[in-house]
């Protein structure tokens, strides 16, 4: 079993690995690409290093970081303390991000149908079937909403952006939890699957009266009809930056062990319900230690210049007082 | 080892004497007299030398196929052992597909039904389309068109399949769904059994769309070869038919298939196998769904739709379970092409009586 996964590993990062000597590798979630791109861009401009990182989904970039063929591994859903003891590794939160509920219906404008973390629930379960369902009509009352079956969208690969989702669905809807729970990759009881968050975008920008789940970028990009949700606290929310900063705000970095943080269904008025951050995994005692070196230096460059970038792609950077203590994790475990 | 040593002396001199031209004859045995009886020797020993090194170097060529099949083989069972032994033969009859429950409940249903589905309602389509126009190509078509049908077939088999994907996703996904379905839905609505087959909501991804695809994917390869083998049609056997008075239809029922049978059957089995294996563009528009709904309406997946969309965050016992649909897909396009062998060898024995 091990020898077949170090094939397909070293078959995957076969690609990846043979640019330039002194790239720094890294592979894993889908969820942070179009942000580390970026950073790895300015990075190569400034400092004349490139990154070589491949979005291949924050599972395979676990398994290509366990195995060692990457200098370090992207993950979207944290490991417990256990696993990291076990593979002798670390793990940091790099940046946060949001998903967002995205629909595609006649006249329905951006942020104007809004749902509660239970209804989104009930329309994955399937027993939500029709836009006309009065569970929606009475969270919405003033939409004119079409009679049609819903389409429901989902993944199809296993993602740390279905871990998010489903996370939030099973800590707002009781039956989710006990059917379905959360995870990568569920067993989904309705839907059509679609591969990526640009296949879901993608799916959902394509079929009338439907509703997917997408990183917030994908939906601005794709121009696609996001929807508002009620929190926690019972107050409707918009995506925006602001919403996901309230939502961050509200996480303990400093009393998780191993930064051990899931951000959905966060309270306070104005904190958006799906919030997550994504995770980079690395070796404390790295083969390659000249490599692993590089990497530090990429990640403490990200920290101290690239919020604006982040923010820019509405990402939401790391705070301050969470960098200190990244950087003390640093220092503390990792081996030169 | 018994093919060994294949008979080098009477193979040398057809060699020889069949890779000297005409011109050169005379010359050559002018030398070879000359130079008497030990240098031919030896340039029999030099030509066998080749001869040996050659039949070793294929030799190892074809060998090397046998090893590549085996080491697959070796490797897809290795890899689905652990799931071999958590689900034995429970994992083709379970529906259910959980990979992230603990420990994960895995069964192969819902893709196979796919699979045998989508590809059963490709061939269905594509058998008459395929046949049909290799017959008006090669019987009724005037020469002018000839050509430009014939490239145009070629090129729907050299165009990717992913471009088949997109296709379907942005084109046909919508034109289906907006139009055909909910026509084909309303007039089966409340008929038994064709009612459910055909129950709606229309959907842009489903078993039905993919099926479609497929049959255009595999359109050509029965189109292709059956052309091919219409052409080996002696004229004289077809000339005598419409001589006694028969029509176009009656001549292509009673002499050019009976007659290329066999070839037409190869062909077709070829594109069942293409069927079969097809990934992406079934990927992108089957809706990657691991239920068994009688409608083929409904978003399904097959087993290599499967694979390709859950391999990469695959691990542990899920992985292992991937691999073995793998497993299965293997042996069950095995059993076709098997089961067309054994067609093929029992047509070709009535041919042959």
């Amino acid at each position: 079993m091990n020898f077949i996964k170090t094939i397909v590993a070293a078959g995957l990062v076969a690609a990846s690995t043979s640019a330039f000597a002194a790239d720094i590798t890294g592979a894993g979630a889908t969820f942070p690409f179009p942000l580390y791109s970026k950073w790895a861009d300015s990075y190569k401009k400034e400092t004349g290093n490139g990154l070589n990182y491949q979005s291949i989904g924050s599972g395979a970039g676990i398994k290509q970081i366990i195995a060692k063929t990457v200098t370090f591994g992207a993950s979207d859903m944290p490991l417990k303390s256990e696993q990291l003891d076990k593979e002798g590794m670390i793990q940091w939160p790099q940046a946060m991000g949001a998903l967002v509920p995205v629909v595609n219906l006649e006249g329905i404008k951006p942020g104007e149908l809004v749902f509660t973390g239970e209804l989104l629930g009930d329309i994955y379960l399937g027993k939500v079937k029709k836009w006309d369902d009065p569970a929606i009509a009475k969270l919405n009352p003033k939409l004119k909403l079409p009679t049609d079956a819903i389409t429901v969208v989902r993944r199809s690969d296993g993602s740390g952006t279905t871990f998010l989702w489903t996370d939030y669905l099973s800590k707002t809807n009781a039956e989710w939890k006990t059917k379905v729970g959360a995870g990568t990759a569920v067993e989904w009881p309705t839907g059509v699957g679609a591969k990526g968050n640009e296949g879901v975008a993608g799916n959902v920008g394509q079929t009338k009266n439907s509703i997917g789940y997408v990183e917030y970028a994908y939906a601005k990009q794709n121009k696609l009809t996001h929807a508002g949700v009620i929190n926690k606290a019972g107050k409707t929310v918009q995506p925006t930056i602001g919403a996901f900063q309230a939502a961050a705000a509200n996480a303990d970095w400093a009393g998780a062990k191993n930064y051990y943080v899931i951000l959905t269904d966060q309270a306070g008025e104005a904190s958006w319900p799906i919030t997550g951050a994504t995770f980079i995994l690395m070796h404390k005692d790295a083969t390659d230690k000249a490599a692993a070196k590089e990497a530090i230096k990429f990640f403490t460059w990200a920290f101290a210049k690239g919020d604006k970038m982040a923010e820019d792609l509405d990402y939401i950077p790391m705070p301050d007082s969470v960098v200190k203590m990244i950087e003390k994790t640093w220092t503390a475990e990792i081996k030169s | 080892m018994s093919g060994v040593k294949p008979a080098p002396e009477p193979g040398h001199l057809g060699y020889t004497v069949q890779g000297i031209g005409v011109a050169d004859m005379a010359v050559q045995s002018d030398i070879m007299e000359a130079a008497g009886p030990y240098d031919r020797a030896k340039a029999l020993s030099a030509f066998k030398f080749g001869d040996v090194t050659f039949y070793w170097i294929t030799r190892a060529c074809a060998i090397s196929v046998l090893l590549i099949l085996g080491g697959i083989i070796v490797s897809l069972i290795a890899g689905a052992w652990p799931a071999i032994r958590e689900y034995g033969f429970s994992f083709l009859f379970t529906s259910r597909w959980a990979p992230s429950n603990d420990p994960p409940v895995l069964g192969a249903l819902g893709p196979i039904y796919g699979t045998l589905v989508t590809s059963v309602i490709a061939m269905t389509i594509a058998i008459p389309v395929g046949l049909g126009i290799a017959i008006f190509l090669t019987e009724l078509c005037p020469q002018w068109l000839r050509r430009p049908i014939g490239i145009a077939v070629e090129l729907l088999a050299g165009i990717p399949s992913i471009i088949y994907g997109m296709w379907g996703f942005f084109v046909l996904g919508p034109f289906m769904a907006d139009s055909f379905q909910p026509f084909v839905i309303k007039v089966f609505d409340g008929v038994p059994i064709l009612g459910t087959i055909f129950a709606g909501p229309p959907s842009y991804l489903s078993l039905f769309n993919a099926s479609l695809i497929l049959a255009i994917m595999v359109l050509p390869f029965i189109t292709a070869i059956s052309v091919d083998v219409f052409k080996t049609v002696p004229p004289v056997l077809k000339e005598a038919a419409y001589g006694v008075g028969c029509t176009t239809w009656e001549v292509v029922r009673n002499v050019v298939i009976p007659y290329t049978k066999v070839g037409v059957i190869g062909g077709i089995m070829l594109a069942l196998g293409r069927a079969l294996g097809e990934t992406m563009a079934v990927t992108f528009i089957i809706g990657n769904a691991f239920k068994i709904t009688g409608s083929v309406f409904s978003p399904g997946t097959t087993i290599s739709a499967a694979i390709a969309s859950e391999f990469a965050e695959s691990d542990g016992l899920h992985q292992s379970g991937l691999i073995l649909l793998g497993l299965l897909l293997f042996v069950l396009t095995f059993f076709v092409l098997a089961a067309a062998r054994i067609m093929l060898m029992r047509l070709e024995k009535k041919a042959g009586n």
